[in-house]
Formats: C-alpha cells, structure tokens, sequence
C-alpha cells in the first residue's frame, strides 16, 4: 500500500530535475512543441522564468507577514524598489553624459546585492515602530504611503539614483570572475555538457539556489518556534500577548524579514532585468500583484506562495504570446481587435482573488491538498501535517 | 495675502471632496467592519459613466448625474450583496483583500470601456468660468464642490443622528449584536452603508474630473486611493474624523502645489505625496488616527 503513494518529494525531485534541465535543452527541445509554443524562443522561457522566480522570493516575504503575522501591507513593491535600485547603484557604475546623470559605486555584484537585502532590511527596521503599533488595516494602509512616498523620492528627489523616469542600466553579475553576460569570451565561455551558458541559464541557476534557500528558510522559520509566536499573534494578539510572546517586537520582527525577503526579490528583479529596471515598474499595481499572489496561493503555505507567484506574474506574458499567434479566441492580435491579454491577465488573477476567496479561502495551496486527498483516496479524517502552518 | 486665501478656499474645496470620498469609507467600516479598498471602484464608475453619457451621448448633465450615482450605488449593492454578504464569517483582512480584487476587475473593466478615448471631458453647466471675490479668482466648480460638499456632510450627519436608519446603523456600530438582538437587520444596514458609500463616492469623483481637472482618465483613481489616508489620519471609525481627515488632505495638497517653489527641496510634484506624508506622521504620534477608538487592552 504504502509503496503505491504519492510522495510529496518524488514530485520535489522530479520538479527540480526538470527546472535544472530547462537551460540545456537547447531550442531544439522547443522546436519539437513548436505547435505548443507558437513564436517562443528559449530566451522568452527563460527570461519569464527568471523574472518569476524574482517574484516568488518577494511573495514569500509578504506571506510570511500576512500569512503567517496577519500583518496586511500594500507596500511591499517598495521594499522590492529599495532591493533593486540599491544593487543597481552600488554595483553599477557612475555615469555623467549631458541628458544622464548616474550614481554608482561599481562594487563587486554580489557585495552590491548582500548590501541591499541589507538596505531593505534597514527600511523594514525604520518602518517597524509604525508598523509594530498599528493594528491590522492601519497597517495596511499606512505602508501604502510607503510606495508613493518612495517612488516619488527616487524619482524627483533623487533621479541620479533611479534614472529618473526612463531608469537605468542594470549592471551585469559576476560570481567569482564568472561574468553573466550573453556572448562571453570563448576562453572564459562555460559548458555544461554541450550547452555554452550565456546570461540567462547562468542566471537561472543562480536564481534557483537563492529560490530554493529563501523556500527553506521559510519553512524553518515557519516551523520553529518564531513562527509559532507570530501565528499566535496573528489570531489572537492579546491572547498571545497574556502566554508571554512580545508581540510589538514580533510584529516588527516580522516585517524586517518580510522587507528583507522584498528586498532580496528586487535584487534578483533587477538581475533579471534584460537591460533597463525603472521607477514605474514598482508601483501600487506590483503592491496589488504581490498580494494577490500569495492569497491566491494560500495565506502561509510556502508552496502556495510559489504557486501564486509563477501563476500571477506569467499569465499576461503568456497570455500575450498566445494571443500574438492568434491562438486563443477572444483575446486580440496586437493592433486587432478583442480582449487585450493584458487585460485580460488582469480580470483572471482579479476574479481568481474574489473567487478563491469566496470559495476556497485556502487558495492554491488548499485546492492542491483536496487533490493529493483524493488522489490517495484517504478517508476523510485530519488533514495532512503541514496544516499547522496555515 | 491674496495668494494664501485663495489656496485656502481651493484646498478646503478639494478637502470637501475628499472628506465625501473619506465619509463613505468611514461609513463602511463603522456599519461593516469591512474596509473597502473597492472605493476607488465606485468613484471610477460614477465618474465614467456621467463622462460617458454627457460628452459621447450628449446626454443633458443633470440627467446623466443621476445615472452616474445610481450606477455606482448598484455596484456598490452589488458587491456587498454577492462579495461581502457571503463572506461575512471570514477575517477582515481576507475580505479587505477581496474587495482589492473586486477593485482590480472593475477598474480594469472601466479602462477597457474607454477603449482608444485617454481623456473624456465631462460637460458640465460650469465649464471652465471662474468667479472673483475681491483678489481672490476660483473656478464656479470648486465652489459648487465646496456647497455641495457642505450641503451633503450636513445632511448626512443630520440623517445619522435623526432618522431611524441613522440610529439603527449608529447602533450596529456601537454593538452589532446587541442590534440584531433588537430587532435591527444588519444585512439592510450593512447594503444602507455600501450604497451612501457609492452615492458620496461618484458624487466626489464628478468633483475630481471637472475643470480645472482635463476630464476623466485612467488616472483618476489615483485621486480616489487618496480617500485612504483621509480616512486613516481622521480615524477610520469617526465620521466626523472623516471629514477633519478630507479637509486636511485637501488643504495640504492645496498648499503644498501653491508654494511648491518654497517645497523644492523635496523634489517636484512634491504635493502628490503630501496625503501620505501626514498620514505617516499622524500614524507616528497617534495610532488610531486624530479621532479614532484607541483600542484599549492591557497585558
């Protein structure tokens, strides 16, 4: 009996098998799906997947406040900001012309990028006291002053930080004399089995190691005895407050981690930037994004939280692919007519959000353990031993 | 001199404005518990719509003014009656969420309708005249916004406190269940509350795309995430926090777009942030915003 289970980690490893082989099938894998992927190329895979792993460490961070502290934040797209435009300034270099006035440092990369998870962290830290003694939807509110005031910082007070309005050029990584850049040198270029990596599948694996440390790292926090307080203050802050947990300086605690995860998400944003990251990508709307990745998810599941990252940040690219080859009915050709993919992306991770909610208030990660439920056919009785953490 | 007191009468004609965006949120939340990140939903709504029906249309505005309310009332009803009625036993914060998924969908919906049009002028009977009071020059609509401000605050605050619907959702406010046990129904108090929320909400968002603004744009909402920090500073469960909340705003934002070369140190367009500013720093020295119920507990 035991033997014909589906284990959870059979479909982990097989999972991440297929996420470390993605970079090598070369475009040959790709030209056997050409009737699935109309007019992709690796690089679009790619770079999607890079874009979204960002998003997951993001996302994570706002689970482990909102899901887990029951701290609502519309601000976490600043933390974001801060994560990117710090590494985008310290390991970048200065740049003076006539129209472009650049601030730099050109630290080493990965300096640059440790640096600013830090800088996050230390906003996180300066928010904290607001935010350890605001209830719940002050809360929410007050860090929606967070975006506006930051982006208005970086983009009239300080645009030789930013770029201003047209942002600035991200500086490529380098690990160890390694350079991440998409034609490098023969004599520096890496193979892995006949494959030459170039930026992106470079960048892939790099994302996955950071992907997969901040996924464990969430669970252990979550499973420990922090997360236990935090999840008593979020059901019952007086309750927990009377058991001994100092709930001011969890909440606070809470939040500079989150910032951190945010921060830690912008870098890798920023990286996976092809050329340029500005201002106006990290407004309300990535707030409203990040949100609704993790209640889509599933407030508090870390898997969910992965779920809802991959499914909300892709879904307009994809969908505009698709629509590009005219392959979905309804949704317009560029320049044709019918539903825009944008907007359509934008009505399906909305009305997943009511509905889930209405629904399933579990999201994502609820649905897929009703699945494995009846997939096992168990019988009805206690849930799986991960529901604790909800 | 001249200059002051015309940025005054402006900012606290804005802050009329606001304060109505501000009064239906607070309303909400007294009469619900719920807060309503959808607001900004149902100003977009009403304000499209009398848009829409007067310059497309050619509708005759104090027709299309009506049409404009009661269609953001029906999607306020809408969303209590089918969104947040069902929900009613779950977290606040899980519904808050959904009414910011509620939003996205409308939103988004409203932006599609407009199609390839950016900019839909509003035909009003003000146009873009101005009045003179002694130096003082202010656009007729600011002055309509700031009666009409006035006028509708008064009524309601008379209506809360005087007419049976007012005392019933004062009640619901002060001990939901008590109330029901008194023969109130929650249900039609809390749709009461959702549909004055929508009325006040396209009736401020008329005020938000008339002259001197160009016309309704995609853009309008940002006006309406404004109602936020109203609110928040004023105290979100005082109405009367509200509309302290509302003048406030109006009048910094007013003031900080007048003197903006005394303010540029902090960069241009400074007066943008400038609600979110003072929330901040009203959050800082009061939790609970100006006139908000400190919740008292001790451990």
């Amino acid at each position: 009996m035991s033997d014909t289970r589906l284990r959870p980690w059979y479909f982990t490893v097989a999972g991440l098998a297929l996420l470390l082989l993605i970079p090598l099938n070369k475009d040959s894998f790709y030209d056997q799906f050409n009737l699935y992927f109309p007019l992709t190329t690796q690089t679009f895979w790619l770079q999607l997947g890079l874009y979204a792993m960002a998003m997951v460490v993001a996302a994570l961070g706002l689970n482990l406040l909102l899901g887990q502290a029951g701290q609502l934040s519309l601000g976490h797209s600043f933390f974001v900001m801060v994560g990117a435009f710090t590494y985008v300034v310290l390991a970048g270099a200065e740049k003076n012309t006539s129209t472009i006035h650049w601030v730099g440092l050109s630290w080493p990369p990965l300096l640059a990028a440790i640096c600013a998870v830090l800088m996050a962290g230390v906003c996180g830290l300066l928010f904290a006291p607001v935010a350890a003694r605001l209830r719940g939807i002050y809360l929410g509110i007050a860090s929606l002053g967070l975006v506006f005031v930051g982006r208005h910082l970086l983009l009239n007070v300080w645009p030789e930080f930013s770029g201003g309005s047209n942002g600035r050029d991200v500086p490529r990584f380098e690990l160890f004399g390694l350079k991440f850049v998409t034609a490098p040198d023969p004599s520096e270029r890496l193979y892995l089995g006949n494959v030459a990596l170039g930026r992106e599948e470079l960048l892939w694996y790099v994302f996955l190691l950071v992907v997969i440390g901040a996924f464990v790292y969430y669970r252990n926090l979550v499973k420990g005895r922090p997360g236990r307080a935090l999840r008593a203050v979020r059901d019952r802050e007086l309750m927990a407050g009377i058991i001994g947990v100092p709930v001011a300086r969890y909440k606070g605690y809470a939040f500079l981690i989150s910032s951190m995860y945010a921060g830690l998400g912008g870098v890798l944003y920023a990286l996976a930037a092809p050329s340029r990251v500005s201002v106006d990508e990290f407004g309300f709307i990535l707030s409203v994004e990040l949100l609704a990745m993790v209640v889509i998810g599933g407030l508090g599941s870390a898997r969910g939280a992965v779920f809802g990252a991959v499914f909300v940040w892709c879904l307009k690219p994809v969908l505009n692919q698709y629509a590009e080859a005219g392959s979905i009915p309804f949704l317009a050709k560029p320049g044709g007519s019918g539903l825009e993919p944008g907007v359509a992306a934008t009505f399906i991770y909305g009305a997943a959000l009511v509905v889930l909610l209405l629904i399933e208030p579990g999201g994502a990660a609820a649905v897929g353990r009703r699945l494995v439920r009846t997939v096992r056919r168990a019988p009805a009785g206690p849930a799986p031993n991960n529901t604790p953490n909800q | 001199m001249t200059e002051f007191l015309q940025l005054l009468v402006a900012g606290v004609s804005l802050g009329a404005v606001y304060a109505l965006l501000a009064l239906g949120f607070v309303v909400v939340f007294k009469a619900t518990g719920v807060v309503n990140f959808a607001h900004p939903a149902l100003l977009v709504t009403g304000a499209y719509a009398t848009a829409r029906l007067t310059s497309t249309y050619q509708w005759n505005f104090w027709l299309a003014l009506p049409v404009g309310i009661g269609g953001a009332i029906l999607l306020a009803l809408g969303i209590q009656r089918f969104l947040v009625y069902p929900m009613a036993a779950q977290a606040v914060t899980a519904i808050t969420i959904m009414t910011l998924g509620a939003d996205l969908v409308v939103r988004t919906e409203v932006t599609r309708e407009m199609g390839a049009v950016d900019l839909l002028a509003v035909i009003d009977p003000w146009g873009n005249h101005v009045i003179r009071l002694g130096g003082v020059v202010l656009p007729v609509t600011r002055l309509v916004a700031l009666v009409a401000g006035i006028v509708l605050i008064t009524a309601f605050f008379v209506w809360f406190k005087l007419s049976t619907w007012g005392i019933a959702m004062r009640a619901v406010a002060e001990d939901p269940e008590t109330a029901a046990l008194m023969g109130i129904r929650r249900s039609r108090v809390a749709a009461l509350a959702w549909m004055l929320a929508g009325g006040l909400a396209a009736v401020a968002g008329l005020f938000l795309i008339v002259f001197p603004t160009p016309g309704f744009s995609s853009t309008t909402y940002v006006a309406a995430i404004v109602a936020f920090p109203a609110a928040i500073l004023g105290g979100l469960d005082s109405t009367g926090g509200a509309i302290v909340g509302g003048l406030v705003v109006g009048l910094s934002v007013t003031l900080a777009q007048g003197y903006a070369h005394q303010l540029n140190f902090l960069g241009d367009n400074f007066y943008e942030v400038m609600p979110y500013v003072v929330m901040v720093l009203v959050l800082l020295v009061r939790p609970a915003g100006l006139f908000g119920t400190r919740e008292l507990h001790r451990v």
